[in-house]
């Protein structure tokens, strides 16, 4: 009930943003139309710590800026890479595993993966997820680990 | 004041526009489609956010700019799922990527 609550908050407030028309008709129509698609989202039983993961919000904050800061540094490496004139890279594909217990943590994982420059997610299966990565270092550092730790933990917060 | 964020703004383009092209550069540099797709994501992520974070400097403290923040939220979650759709489909149809021999390791 709480999670119906809070995804019907969040369809209005960007209804709200895309809008920027307030009359009462369009607002009614803004209620009307949110309305449609939570009964749509509730009969197809997607309201769910899946669908709608209420309990990712408080540890995706900080999961948001590590991610972003480890972005900047792949963007830069990559960049410099692109750039330079003998082209340094040693492509390779690599099996790396994915420790989270359900569905959605491993997709936050391989997406994080891809995201990154240097790192594409190409398959993934029994918790393994094959990844194609462009230098030895962004190979190394996804053995390593860090990240799939990170998305654990984050995955594990409630 | 708004000078500052004038030129902040300025800067912020500046750099998303250089990244983007880094990021088209190293589509034609890069020798197979998989180390492509690396490039690819130069653009689809500090290029095009340094793109619109210069926008919302531009747009101020407005509507346009709540729009372009859900811009860069769709962005960054379907980017690597669009990525990831177009690596499986190579990977499945049977496309080898190119990779260095173990001894090339250095």
């Amino acid at each position: 009930m709480s999670r119906a609550l809070s995804l019907s908050t969040l369809l209005f407030a960007i209804w709200l943003i895309w809008s920027g028309h307030y009359t009462p008709l369009l607002l009614a129509f803004g209620v009307l139309s949110c309305a449609l698609v939570l009964l749509v989202s509730h009969r197809m039983r997607i309201i769910d710590p899946e669908g709608h993961p209420t309990h990712l919000v408080r540890g995706s904050l900080s999961y948001g800026l590590w991610l972003t800061w480890a972005l900047i540094q792949s963007n830069i490496d990559l960049a410099k890479r692109v750039l330079s004139p003998s082209l340094p890279i040693a492509p390779r594909m690599i099996r790396v595993k994915a420790s989270q217990k359900t569905h959605l943590g491993q997709v936050i994982y391989a997406n994080s993966i891809t995201l990154t420059p240097g790192t594409v997610s190409v398959d993934i299966e029994d918790g393994m997820i094959e990844v194609h990565a462009l230098t030895a270092e962004a190979a190394q550092e996804l053995i390593d680990g860090e990240m799939d730790r990170r998305v654990t933990r984050l995955e594990n917060e409630d | 004041m708004d000078l500052i964020v004038y030129y902040a703004s300025w800067a912020l383009l500046s750099c998303g526009a250089f990244l983007c092209a880094v990021g088209g550069l190293g589509i034609l540099r890069l020798p197979d489609f998989y180390s492509r797709q690396h490039a690819a994501g130069i653009t689809d992520t500090l290029g095009s956010a340094f793109v619109l974070i210069g926008l919302m400097l531009q747009s101020g403290f407005s509507l346009n700019a709540a729009k372009l923040v859900m811009i860069l939220i769709f962005l960054i979650l379907t980017s690597p799922v669009a990525t990831h759709a177009i690596a499986q489909a190579a990977r499945q149809s049977g496309l080898e990527p190119k990779v260095v021999a173990e001894e090339d390791e250095a």
